[in-house]
């Protein structure tokens, strides 16, 4: 009798937890930072080196295979889909290379790991994606002078090796851009912005920001706030909330995923400005401008220079930032909200011309920080200046820099 | 001043929601001596299944109903490990978490881009116009009000009705039950798989109402919290609710504070739910050891970590 009537529950209770493992299994190669697609392709792996010498000696010369690592998952609607998205544009570009990708590797040792299984699995042009991947990668680029690893984003401060480099467009361009249809839009004078962590990138997109709607409507101030995570969706409803709360009636963000603001936004009856991605349909009235990746010509450029066996020395080989000043710059701008009217269109390009031509930037100087004191004396900075200066915030942004 | 407060209250009150819900659906669980370390996994379940089945059907209420079967399905995988199976509770609920994390990645990557219909606030009229008490309680989304309601009913349900008796008894000393010729596991399955459903129902106020979006993860330790959150408060309803609500304003607070220009270092901030959490959990600490069903005292004693 008891067993009869336990046999229904141990059935349902077995059928959960098979089907349960089967798909967990199967979640881990879409979702953990275990590199499964490296995994998978151990067995084909070449022996290292045998490949190297047709092409010639430097570094990432006549690779088979090219190995990507992203911080989140590949569909975040941001950051990583971009990067994602780039990596396999390389597959039309070089049908004979094979992509491997790792999603979800955290900024910690787990990098390493992972980049070393790519490395061992026959991978010799590495391109780390996030900005705390750079001490893992560089750690990797030491053990291994025969790979190429290239790091997305972030800045070696000491000499940089034969076999590495950081690399990034300037992403204060677009956002400088997308700051005047701020600036033109606002009612309130009050801009809002949501960001995760006070890094040099971030701190530059949120100072180009005022200073675009700053040069339309000088009596503009910037709200920030800090939401100290990349994705934590319900931190970014309330810190949304909080803006809204002190007048801000656009709102922008740096955070990896973007729905969830950029809805708040559209719901409460304010304007946004996007980032990392195309939200408009997820804000039909209030989306104004924005600003979005599109990777895949860099990253065909950086392989074609590794496979040739000419890394090392190459433009590549160091800290390379590019811009609209030399007319490839990976971030681009969305396309413009209804609102948008075209007298403000017509401001913004001839804003584009003129930062993209020698005589102008976002940061012409002379710009004063929140202090009151100068932080670009008069004249144009060059892009490394641009990124190394940008620790302040300028004046008219209203907030502090946490300290860590 | 009386205005950040307010802002921080409210904000409490609606960050709170979903802890809360996990945390009520915690408190019944371990009256029948089972604790859930797999809340996470139903809250994530939850959120899921809801913010799915609203995109897929359009209508928010089916997402409510989706969530709170997801969040019970996976609450009543720990039940049968736990207590047909014999499995360590603590382990399991770990083991339960990560199965909920890796399926709803799995299955809920295509619902990341995906709109559904969701919960809007609804002032209440008249007691909204209220000073401060309409902006702080008056001004949410219909789940928050809902949950207003499951506060009393749980705890009529649990220390007033006949059902309770039986709940708690299934807790405290099972063999009373044995005694008087009533199966306990039953009682078990149904208190654990209901607080699962709550559990579940907590999700769906995370992604249909408060964030308006999926996203993998994004229940970022709110379950653990409203386990914390039971522990501290005794497993009573009331004492649940202030504790949620506790918490969702300490994470109110960072943002409230930025906003008006404070900086204030982000991490000590950050730290500022964990703080009070445990420096309430410290203090009640005493009270606890003694409040603790009979039931779950075998399940610390007999755990490795004790």
């Amino acid at each position: 009798m008891r067993s009869g009537k336990k046999l229904p529950f141990v059935l349902t209770g077995a059928a959960l937890l098979i089907a349960a493992c089967g798909s967990s299994a199967k979640s881990s190669t879409t979702t953990s930072a275990a590199a499964t697609t490296a995994a998978a392709a151990a067995t084909t792996a070449a022996p290292a080196g045998t490949t190297a010498a047709a092409a010639g000696t430097g570094p990432g010369a006549g690779s088979k295979k090219v190995g990507f690592i992203f911080v989140g998952p590949k569909d975040d609607f941001g950051y990583n889909q971009a990067a994602y998205e780039g990596s396999q544009a390389l597959k039309k570009k070089f049908p004979d290379l094979e992509v491997l990708t790792a999603e979800n590797v955290p900024e910690d040792d787990n990098a390493t790991r992972v980049m070393e299984k790519m490395v061992s699995d026959g991978a010799k042009i590495i391109f780390a994606t996030s900005y705390g991947h750079l001490d893992p990668a560089l750690k990797v680029a030491a053990a291994h002078p025969d790979v190429a690893v290239v790091q997305q984003g972030n800045f070696i401060k000491d000499k940089v090796p034969a076999n590495s480099g950081t690399y990034f467009g300037t992403v204060y361009e677009p956002v400088y851009l997308a700051g005047i249809a701020a600036g033109k839009a606002t009612k309130s004078n009050k801009l809002g912005y949501v960001y995760a962590f006070p890094i040099p990138q971030t701190i530059a997109n949120i100072n180009a920001f005022e200073l675009g709607a700053q040069s339309v409507n000088p009596a503009v101030q910037t709200l920030v706030v800090n939401t100290s995570n990349w994705c934590d969706p319900a931190k970014q409803a309330e810190a949304a909330k909080s803006l809204f709360a002190q007048g801000v009636d656009v709102i922008t963000q740096h955070q990896d995923c973007t729905a969830t603001i950029t809805k708040a936004a559209e719901e409460a009856g304010k304007m946004v400005v996007g980032y990392h991605a195309d939200a408009s349909s997820l804000a039909p009235k209030g989306w104004l401008a924005g600003s979005e990746w599109s990777w895949g010509d860099l990253y065909a450029d950086i392989v074609t220079t590794a496979l040739s066996g000419k890394f090392t020395g190459s433009k590549y080989n160091a800290n390379y930032r590019v811009g609209f000043k030399d007319g490839i710059n990976p971030f681009v701008q969305s396309k413009f909200g209804a609102g948008v009217t075209a007298d403000t269109k017509a401001l913004i390009d001839k804003a584009k011309a003129d930062i993209s031509s020698p005589a102008g930037s976002p940061f012409k100087g002379p710009i004063m920080a929140q202090d009151g004191t100068t932080m670009f004396p008069a004249g144009v900075p060059d892009y490394a200046t641009v990124e190394s200066k940008n620790t302040v915030f300028v004046k008219g942004v209203i907030g502090e820099i946490p300290k860590g | 001043m009386s205005l950040m407060l307010v802002e921080v209250l409210s904000g409490g009150v609606r960050g709170g929601t979903s802890i809360l819900y996990a945390a009520l659906g915690e408190s019944v669980s371990e009256r029948a001596g089972v604790v859930n370390l797999g809340t996470e996994g139903s809250m994530l379940a939850g959120a899921l299944a809801g913010y799915a089945v609203a995109s897929q059907t359009g209508h928010p209420w089916l997402g409510v109903l989706a969530g709170a079967v997801a969040g019970g399905l996976l609450a009543a995988v720990h039940a049968w490990i736990v207590l047909h199976r014999g499995g360590n509770q603590l382990a399991t609920g770990l083991v339960v978490l990560f199965l909920g994390l890796g399926l709803t990645s799995l299955f809920g990557a295509s619902y990341v881009q995906a709109q559904a219909p969701t919960f809007k606030e609804w002032a209440v009229p008249g007691f909204s116009k209220l000073p401060l008490v309409g902006d702080i309680l008056f001004r949410h989304d219909p789940l928050v009000y809902l949950s207003f309601a499951a506060v009393p009913a749980l705890w009529w349900l649990v220390s007033r009705s006949r059902w309770g008796v039986i709940l708690r008894a299934a807790g405290e000393r099972s063999e009373v039950l044995t005694t008087n010729g009533r199966r306990v596991l039953p009682v078990q399955y149904a208190a654990v798989i209901g607080g699962g459903m709550l559990a579940g129902i907590g999700g769906v106020h995370l992604s249909t109402a408060y964030t308006k979006a999926w996203f993998e993860n994004m229940a970022q330790g709110r379950g653990f919290v409203a386990v914390a959150v039971v522990m501290f408060a005794a497993r009573q309803p009331l004492k649940v609710a202030g504790g949620a609500y506790l918490f969702g304003a300490a994470l109110a607070l960072s943002p409230a504070l930025q906003a008006r220009g404070y900086g204030i270092n982000q991490f000590a901030l950050d730290a500022v739910p964990y703080v009070a959490t445990l420096t309430v959990l410290i203090v009640l600490g005493r009270r606890r050891a003694a409040d603790l069903p009979e039931g779950l005292n075998k399940v610390f004693e007999a755990s490795p970590s004790g």
